[in-house]
């Protein structure tokens, strides 16, 4: 039994593994190790398409993630006090969002702001005093935000909610029969007891949209995130600098992720969630 | 500002969001699946079913899917099963919940990275190589179903093993010793306890990781070598390349509602063993 959880492991850890190590190979082929060189990760680093791709991405995975953490959790906030129907097409809505998979998510977006686009372009184009200076709305940065967003706003309802649900109500009515106003009760006691959650839907939110390549690849229009150069590279050739790339993605989902995680663990801990 | 509002302008900017980039959407691709393509590609206006009557031109991709994504699906079972088992029940406390975490965290990170590890594993340099050099001859390993497989278990086992896992460890030990006590021998127990007892996490995580496969695309992308495809492939190529946009929205359609069908009949059938609710979070 033991030595069939390490195998699987080891299946879960090697590949892996094998990109890392070879990421420091100092020779160029694919097969043989030929000493410790750091070449790979200078090479990757001084190549202006990575770090341009690293700097869109890090700026989507930012932004949408603040912004996808704020609606969510406010929207969490609210749920509490709703029921009925509105409830269930909430709950419905989140559910699609989470489901549908994303390549369908993808698709739909594409063809629904494309469509708009190509509405309001002209109508802007009409209206601004100066013609030729009228602002074109187009795919990037922006559709970028508003899909990852999407997705990682539901992640966030789904992990806040959970612990509001778990959290304890009398310290609320406590707070408030001793006088504090809606607000501080909020600030001091609400917001304390959910903050790991908070933390957490935002680092997974980070994470899900830096590591994203199936929306970004239809939305992306002209910009490029680092999923889609790595995906791009890789049809033309595994070369070593692709691993360093790949080394690098994981190791930061990874400390992302290891520190989202322990934030949940220990709140389950004190008995919430 | 009474509590009615409050909650209203709470809810606003998650409400609008989902409309303007969930509902609206889904809405124009359904819209789409009934227009034709423009000559220049993209979409024109039309209320036709030509879209849907032409998915068999596709079925070589929709045959794929619905092959590997139940094969997969099994097979991540297969594999995900006992080290649950061994995770819930064998596992020494203290190092539980590290263990877990071990096996959700690949999860999260890059498939596209993971799936890249496998076509330098699988690739001439790989595995194929290793095998050449012991004098096992050369098998082609990239770019089969064998390769898309593997891929599929690889980025799909840690959604297998939450779900079983919370179910077995929820499960009542002393059931376990009522059983011995009553001589069964442990096999026994295990097939007449502890597995219908873990049924809704085992249909928690087929239905997961199904529905995850149902949309696939990198990893046929990436291991299939365009040889084994599924309707996530067909659909970047009709929206990306042909630009029909059109039949690809009939497909996206038609993606959808097999999934659906496929998921609806599957929680009818399994919920005689999911008589609780059974909220099984990802994280």
């Amino acid at each position: 039994m033991r030595l069939y959880a390490l195998a699987v492991y080891l299946f879960l850890y090697v590949p892996i593994g094998v990109i890392a190590v070879f990421s420091f190979n100092a020779g160029r082929h694919a097969a043989q190790l030929q000493g410790f060189s750091t070449q790979w990760y200078g090479k990757a680093l001084s190549n202006p398409f990575v770090m341009e791709a690293l700097q869109t991405s890090a700026i989507v995975a930012g932004a949408s993630a603040a912004l996808a953490t704020i609606a969510g959790t406010l929207a969490a906030l609210a749920l509490q006090g709703v029921g009925g129907k509105p409830r269930a097409i909430f709950d419905a809505l989140l559910y699609i969002a989470v489901m549908v998979p994303g390549i369908v998510i993808g698709i739909a977006t594409l063809i629904a702001l494309v469509t708009l686009f190509d509405w309001v372009n002209p109508v802007l184009a009409a209206l601004w005093p100066l013609a030729d200076q009228a602002p074109q709305l187009h795919l990037g940065k922006g559709s970028l935000i508003a899909a990852h967003g999407l997705f990682a706003m539901a992640l966030v309802v789904i992990i806040v909610r959970a612990r509001v649900a778990g959290m304890d109500r009398s310290l609320v009515e406590a707070s408030a029969d001793l006088g504090a106003t809606p607000w501080g009760t909020f600030r001091q006691v609400t917001l304390p007891q959910i903050f790991p959650a908070i933390l957490a839907g935002f680092l997974l939110s980070f994470t899900f949209s830096f590591d994203d390549f199936i929306i970004a690849f239809f939305v992306a229009g002209s910009e490029t995130t680092l999923p889609i150069y790595v995906f791009s590279s890789i049809r033309r050739g595994v070369t070593p600098e692709i691993n360093a790339i790949g080394t690098m993605v994981l190791a930061v989902s990874l400390v992302t992720l290891v520190v989202a995680q322990s934030i949940l663990q220990r709140g389950r801990g004190r008995g919430a969630a | 500002m009474t509590p009615r509002l409050r909650t209203g302008l709470l809810l606003a900017p998650a409400a609008l969001w989902l409309l303007a980039m969930l509902v609206l959407p889904l809405v124009v691709v359904l819209v789409f699946s009934f227009g034709e393509r423009a000559a220049a590609g993209g979409y024109s206006a039309a209320f036709t079913l030509e879209n849907f009557a032409n998915l068999g031109t596709r079925w070589a991709a929709f045959k794929n899917t619905l092959m590997l994504a139940p094969v997969g699906t099994f097979l991540c079972l297969l594999i995900a099963y006992p080290l649950a088992y061994y995770l819930a029940v064998k596992a020494d406390r203290k190092w539980r919940t590290l263990l877990l975490i071990l096996v959700i965290v690949p999860f999260w990170t890059s498939i596209l990275i993971r799936s890249y590890a496998w076509i330098y594993l699988l690739g001439g340099q790989g595995i194929p190589r290793l095998f050449d050099s012991l004098g096992l001859g050369n098998p082609r390993l990239i770019n089969t179903p064998f390769a898309v497989l593997t891929g599929i278990v690889y980025g799909y086992l840690p959604l297998m093993v939450f779900p079983i896992f919370v179910s077995l460890e929820r499960l009542d030990k002393r059931l376990l010793e009522a059983s011995a006590d009553l001589g069964s021998p442990p096999w026994r127990s295990f097939l007449q306890v502890t597995l219908p007892l873990s049924m809704p996490g085992v249909a928690t995580g087929c239905m997961l990781v199904f529905i995850l496969l149902m949309g696939e695309f990198l990893i046929p992308a990436m291991l299939g070598g365009g040889k084994v495809f599924f309707v996530g492939n067909a659909l970047v190529d009709l929206f990306l390349q042909s630009r029909n946009w059109p039949f690809g929205a009939a497909v996206a359609v038609a993606l959808v509602v097999i999934m659906l069908v496929t998921v609806t009949g599957y929680m009818r059938a399994t919920r005689k063993w999911s008589g609780g609710r059974d909220d099984v979070s990802l994280m």
